[in-house]
């Protein structure tokens, strides 16, 4: 359901409210286009299904297109996906010029969106050379690089960054993933949005609901992870963690929540390794979900005691952020965006192996009270910093500075 | 009642922040000190005030971004605690504190055998701000309205107010008092009161809560009505 940006109010305050509307009217009028390459799966898709409305409801026209490619375009997207997060990729010539021309493509049904656009926003490296397509474009173009590319596969960068240098601007989560570039480099960290089905407060009956579903025993602890079956994402792992964990807490359950999206191919492949290393233990449950089970991994969230984030690599790790929402110590993996959320006995733990996993949760679920009073720093630290108002706010702030020929100091009257 | 008639509405201000990678990365001690050298004085200003409008954990073990690093990164806490009791204030202009900065960090590669590093994916990045700033609508049209309206001040108005004005005002002081100023001299206590406030030492939202207690301890005091 869409949500008008007043709703947020009992959650944020008025004034947070009244803020956003007071910086958005020298937008009012300006129209706004995104560009990402999938609508479902994957944090880019869940925050531009929240943010768009929120931008019309400010009065600021804004549409969400999509880039259409086959299956060997996402498959170099996905080598893309892990190059810029570090993996040693090869790039093939013939899935290269397949991506160039799926952007030719894409160009020509998308132009006269694109060019008449105020503001375009294109996430991640699918859609970037539409830029280059579009050379009458009018309005102000912003690369948003949602992945961890503090270390990228110097090819793969190599071949990205002509395709991004035109931009007016780009934008990264945190200042370790900026790259030389010969424009301004503005940091945003990603949100959440608490009143989605994701993130909305649930009845007993429903958390419930997901112990008998999935045969979760709700007397025993059980930890969770939520994400793609992705090797960035260590299930195995997690798993590897959970066993040695088990065996000093022997009604330890294990729940891994993933799902798939529509430009990951690699997927499958995950799965099975995980399927593999879960071998017959009853207690560890390894779920495969559909892209909009959202109340399903709320539920999960709120049913767990502790939630992992194990990842070598990541962006920034939203269903961190999810759970630290719904109260709940996370144990994250020591890189990228987790670090700004995981703060050390604060509001989890980073854990850098499955050693790290088994000690920290084994700690954490034999002094219950610290795990509460953790969860409870977890969800105020999210409330301050992470949610999707101030998400758009800082959209916002950038949309006014890019329209102010990028003046230092801004004074709205 | 003191005449307070003469006051122009003190008008509240908001402000939001933009945060931009310069670029520039140090991953020891060395490195750091010599980025300092060439790094605009924004990027200074930054790591010491502006990073408090930004998402961080807000119970800092360190006041500015050099002294946390220098610990977290570094593992180098003589240099951390050396950096971190580190008063801005103290220093006429950001050269003058880049200065200090800079003079420490020598002294402390003096000291030691080996210089200090990072592992690569915890380099320091140099950021500096833009920042955009709007008019609520607020007009405060006394003294009695300025102190019922502060606690409900959001956290950038304060910083906009009584830390960022110091950049700007010809005088170098906070709003509030630039606004009392205006009424001659029959505020002096309370703006020096105001003047003791120390902005470096705690958060937003503990400076707004100190803001508040002051103003209204004043009042309380306030034995001549002039509120």
């Amino acid at each position: 359901m869409k949500q008008s940006l007043d709703a947020y109010a009992a959650i944020t305050g008025r004034d947070v409210i009244d803020k956003l509307r007071q910086l958005a009217r020298p937008l009012e009028g300006k129209t706004v286009v995104h560009v990402n390459s999938t609508r479902l799966g994957g944090g880019v898709a869940e925050i531009l299904h929240k943010l768009i409305p929120l931008m019309n409801d400010l009065g600021i026209p804004t549409q969400w297109e999509i880039i259409e490619g086959n299956t060997d375009f996402y498959q170099c997207t996905k080598s893309f996906h892990n190059g810029l997060q570090g993996d040693e990729v090869i790039l093939k010539d013939h899935l290269l010029r397949n991506f160039e021309e799926t952007n030719r493509e894409n160009a020509e049904r998308l132009r006269d969106t694109l060019r008449n656009a105020d503001f375009v926003f294109i996430h991640d490296p699918q859609p970037a050379p539409l830029l280059r397509e579009i050379p009458q474009r009018t309005g102000h173009w912003v690369w948003r690089c949602h992945i961890d590319a503090s270390r990228p596969n110097r090819p793969v960068w190599k071949y990205l960054r002509p395709f991004v240098v035109g931009y007016d601007a780009s934008i990264f989560s945190l200042s370790d993933f900026a790259q030389p570039l010969p424009h301004p480099q503005y940091l945003i960290p990603p949100s959440i949005d608490p009143l989605s089905d994701k993130n909305i407060e649930l009845g007993p009956d429903e958390i419930a609901a997901v112990h008998d579903r999935f045969s979760i025993d709700a007397e025993r602890p059980m930890i969770l992870q939520v994400s793609r079956y992705d090797r960035f994402k260590d299930p195995v792992g997690v798993i590897q963690g959970y066993r040695m964990a088990k065996h000093v807490l022997p009604g330890l359950q294990l729940v891994l929540a993933g799902g798939g999206a529509s430009d990951d191919p690699e997927g499958e492949v995950v799965l099975d390794e995980v399927h593999a290393a879960a071998g017959d233990d009853p207690d560890v449950h390894v779920l495969m979900l559909p892209s909009d089970a959202h109340r399903t991994i709320n539920a999960l969230q709120r049913a767990a005691d502790i939630v992992l984030q194990k990842s070598t690599k990541e962006g920034f790790g939203l269903t961190v952020t999810e759970a630290m929402w719904k109260g709940k110590p996370v144990l994250g993996g020591n890189t990228g965006g987790i670090r700004l959320q995981v703060i050390n006995h604060h509001t989890g733990f980073l854990v850098s192996s499955p050693e790290g996993v088994a000690l920290r949760t084994r700690y954490l679920l034999t002094n219950r009270d610290i795990l509460e009073h953790m969860g409870r720093k977890a969800q105020a630290f999210v409330r301050d910093n992470f949610l999707l108002t101030r998400h758009l706010g800082e959209y916002l702030t950038l949309m006014v500075l890019l329209l102010s020929n990028g003046r230092n100091r801004v004074e709205l009257q | 009642m003191k005449n307070t008639s003469k006051m122009q509405p003190f008008a509240v201000k908001d402000c939001t922040l933009a945060a931009i990678a310069t670029g520039r990365r140090a991953q020891n001690l060395r490195e750091l000190r010599d980025h300092l050298n060439e790094v605009d004085t924004d990027s200074v200003y930054y790591h010491f005030w502006g990073s408090r409008l930004r998402p961080k954990f807000d119970e800092p073990e360190y006041n500015n971004d050099f002294a946390s690093w220098s610990h977290r990164c570094l593992r180098d806490d003589v240099m951390a605690e050396r950096l971190s009791v580190i008063d801005p204030r103290d220093y006429d202009t950001l050269d003058e504190l880049r200065q200090e900065i800079i003079d420490l960090i020598e002294y402390r590669l003096d000291e030691r055998e080996f210089v200090p590093w990072a592992k690569t994916d915890e380099q320091f990045s140099f950021i500096r701000s833009q920042i955009v700033v709007f008019d609520t609508g607020i007009k405060l049209k006394s003294l009695r309205h300025l102190m019922s309206a502060i606690s409900t001040m959001s956290t950038s108005s304060i910083y906009y107010h009584f830390i960022d004005a110091r950049r700007r005002t010809d005088t170098g002081t906070d709003d509030f008092s630039y606004w009392l100023q205006s009424s001659g001299e029959i505020y002096d206590v309370l703006i020096s009161k105001l003047a003791d406030v120390d902005p470096y030492f705690v958060t937003l939202s503990d400076l707004r809560e100190q803001l508040a207690s002051v103003f209204t301890t004043y009042a309380s005091e306030d034995r001549g009505g002039a509120t």
